[in-house]
């Protein structure tokens, strides 16, 4: 009912998409490592700061209120999933994954220490001698000083870095940065040292539902049966047509280099996480061959059943911008541009209302009617702010607040504010509940406009 | 456990909850002991006819995570409470788990309120630090009942002018939210006499504070607000001492008019405010005293400002 799955060992394989590859591993793992030592105003320029519940990216200075963006990205994260995979297959999985990313670097230090397939198949059946230990402590020491440091890196978006490597070099770690770092160290060991393609086979939920998102038009890493069978080994100088063979010379090098462990020659299967190792293998083959290269290539269902005959661009430019393109197209557009717009008129400062709940409404002096209200203002900016704040939307209303609102960069304070009406307004507007809008607006100072904030409340009037 | 009055229930409990490990633990074995898969790959199974089931095994780890959740399982069993009433080796509870969080917050504050500790009332009401700290100790602790602009309502005091129940100095103010007050004022209608009586009582009281009221109604009840004296004293100017509120001033904490006099000379009144030394430690009482104070000082920027 159980088995112990087979360690795989790929083949390090080097060509264009191997290359893109690296581009993708650098590129994600210099902005995953970098960001947190970038400083902005003298401060983190990234930093998650959960125990003050704010969130800094460059200038923007997030509350939890606007957890919103959070699902806007997430959004944009999908649809781009989305559109990506229906374009051209599992992309996402095969160059920019974490998993993947961090599985390339760890076979990369593997490959360093322990040498390539046959060495590395070599190494595990040989007895445990000095070569051997030698070779396997220096690779386990290396993969868990690169987990320690992800983990160190990751703790870094929500500790300032220069806070902890400062606690680094004491051993003052608190408690919870010690966890997460040695946890996060240690996921990064396992899953790109020993889990691998484990984790896309069984742990993924992307990858099994990415392939609801492929059709017939859909860029996959196919095998061209057609060319390539009956597949045989032949000499180099033999005529393929006199011996009745294909191209495929039945070398097996794309088993070989395969990370999951498939043949791709059996067709598109769910655990071909779409590296396209196995196509620069192949158009190495296909060169020393004097063969035409793309006997393993990126290609549509439909492009294979017709045999490499092209179509007319028109049938092509119709199968690209098909309906299910085109309507994520829109949704990552429509979302990026809302998320954007929102981003770039946000205002600079948030106010939630609250009502009072201890009084509801009272009589004070010659008949006037007082409610009284509680404000969080947030600064959403670095610069300290000054507020005003007024009634509107009955008339001759008059807010009141105790001295002075001046909130620091960043802060976010409970106002009490008492709102008046006088007897006339009362008598006019009568018993109930009325419409009001508190305005908080503020000030214009150096380097800052005039900005303000509209909310709704009621007034209250006692019978 | 302590919604079950039997203890049969936390045996129960206890034994279903140790079988079913158990049972899990025998199912793991039992499964991995059964060797699936035939010559060609599959479990054997076949439906309609031709439908084969192709054989494809869990990989091992997986395995070892369920084996590692049934140790997981006992382990904590042992550990924390689970089975039945059984408190667990260490002896965890919610309840002792949010005191020593509490004591571990009041730990982390101390601090924050060491530079406060040897300063005067006035002092700290001038202070913008300690009152930012006081104003959120007054929005969470106080507002619920004073209101957030601290003038309260009906039956709550108003704290920013300068009527005091039980005196407005920041000492007495540090009492009263260190031990709680408890207003009473007993059914005085036996003492004053009958409802006549008691209605004069009230027009005198009305009188005391130049309001609407029967003058002739008033020079009646004076004699009998003798047995309000003991309390309120001779001039109605209350005591602050027994919480006795001053009745010759304009500010009617629970109401005002002929009838609702009558009606407290009649029912008595208890007026409660708790005790809050359990939530706040004795530094966050002085700061919140000494903002309390300043709320009622006009020349303080804790004023309300018009």
């Amino acid at each position: 009912m159980y088995a112990k799955e087979a360690t795989i060992h790929p083949r390090a394989v080097h060509g264009w998409f191997a290359a893109w590859r690296w581009a993708l591993v650098w590129g994600t793992q210099l902005v995953f490592y970098g960001l947190p030592w970038l400083t902005w105003n003298a401060r983190p320029a990234v930093l998650f700061d959960l125990g003050a519940r704010r969130f800094y990216i460059f200038n923007l200075v997030l509350y939890p209120q606007d957890f919103i963006y959070l699902t806007g990205l997430l959004v944009i994260s999908a649809y781009g999933l989305f559109l990506f995979t229906t374009v051209a297959g599992r992309l996402w999985c095969g160059y920019a994954c974490p998993q993947t990313v961090y599985t390339e670097i760890f076979m990369w230090v593997e490959h360093r220490l322990e040498g390539d397939r046959q060495a590395r198949i070599k190494l595990d059946n040989s007895p445990w001698n000095a070569n051997k230990i030698w070779r396997r402590a220096s690779k386990h020491i290396v993969w868990a000083a690169i987990g320690l440091w992800t983990g160190f890196t990751f703790v870094g978006y929500f500790t300032p870095i220069r806070v902890l490597a400062a606690e680094a070099l004491s051993f003052g770690f608190g408690p919870w940065e010690l966890f997460w770092i040695v946890f996060y160290g240690f996921a990064t060991y396992g899953n790109a040292g020993f889990m691998r393609e484990q984790v896309c086979k069984y742990m993924c939920p992307y990858a099994r539902f990415q392939s609801v998102m492929f059709d017939r038009d859909t860029l996959v890493i196919s095998y061209d049966e057609k060319r390539g069978e009956p597949r045989g080994s032949r000499a180099r100088t033999a005529d393929k047509a006199a011996l009745g063979l294909g191209d495929c010379v039945d070398c097996t090098l794309c088993v070989q280099v395969c990370p999951t462990g498939i043949d791709i020659r059996k067709g598109l299967q769910y655990e071909c996480i779409g590296c396209a190792a196995c196509i620069d293998v192949c158009n190495g083959v296909m060169d020393k061959l004097n063969y035409p290269r793309g006997l393993i290539r990126y290609a549509t269902q439909h492009s294979l059943d017709q045999g490499g005959a092209a179509p007319s661009w028109q049938t092509q430019l119709k199968r690209v911008l098909r309906p299910r393109v085109l309507a994520y197209s829109a949704g990552l557009l429509a979302i990026s541009v809302g998320l954007a717009a929102s981003l770039a008129l946000r205002s600079p400062l948030r106010v939630d209302v609250v009502r009072d709940r201890g009084s509801l409404a009272r009589l004070v002096g010659e008949g006037r009617v007082e409610n009284v209200y509680r404000l969080q203002v947030m600064n959403a900016a670095e610069a300290s702010q000054r507020y005003r704040f007024s009634a509107v939307g009955i008339e001759g209303a008059q807010a009141i607040t105790r001295g002075e609102t001046v909130l620091a960069g960043a802060e976010s304070r409970w106002v009490p504010l008492v709102v008046q009406i006088g007897p006339e307004q009362a008598q006019a507007l009568g018993p109930g509940a009325h419409k009001l809008m508190l305005q908080v607006t503020r000030e214009a100072a150096a380097g800052q406009d005039a900005a303000t904030v509209v909310e709704k409340t009621t007034f209250l009037v006692p019978r | 456990m302590s919604d079950f009055i039997s203890p049969g229930w936390s045996i129960f409990v206890a034994v279903a909850t140790v079988v079913s490990l158990l049972a899990c633990l025998v199912l793991l074995f039992g499964a991995s002991k059964r060797k699936g898969g035939s010559a060609d790959d599959t479990t054997g199974h076949v439906w309609d006819g031709d439908l084969r089931e192709l054989n494809n095994p869990l990989p091992r780890w997986w395995m070892l995570l369920f084996v590692l959740t049934v140790v997981f399982g006992g382990v904590y069993l042992v550990l924390y409470p689970g089975l039945g009433a059984f408190a667990g080796q260490f002896h965890w509870s919610a309840a002792a788990q949010h005191a020593a969080d509490v004591q571990r917050a009041q730990t982390a504050i101390a601090p924050l309120y060491a530079r406060f500790d040897g300063m005067a009332h006035q002092a700290l009401a001038r202070d913008p630090q300690a009152q930012a700290l006081a104003e959120r100790l007054f929005i969470n602790n106080c507002a619920t009942c004073h209101g957030s602009d601290a003038r309260g309502s009906k039956g709550f005091p108003d704290l920013t002018d300068d009527d005091w129940l039980w005196g407005g100095t920041p000492e007495r103010i540090a009492e009263t939210i260190r031990e709680g007050r408890q207003g009473q004022m007993p059914p005085m209608a036996a003492a004053v006499g009958n409802s006549q009586d008691v209605r004069n009582v009230a027009n005198y009281v009305l009188s005391l504070s130049d309001g609407p009221h029967n003058n002739v109604a008033a020079q009646l009840g004076r004699s009998n607000f003798v047995a309000c004296a003991a309390c309120h004293g001779a001039g109605g100017k209350g005591n602050a001492l027994l919480g006795a509120p001053n009745l010759a001033d304009k500010i009617w904490l629970h109401g005002w008019g002929e009838d609702t006099v009558v009606r407290m000379i009649n029912e008595g009144k208890l007026n409660v405010m708790p005790p809050h030394k359990e939530w706040l430690t004795e530094s966050q009482i002085r700061v919140l005293a000494a903002y309390v104070w300043g709320l009622s000082q006009p020349t303080t920027s804790a004023a309300l400002t018009r």
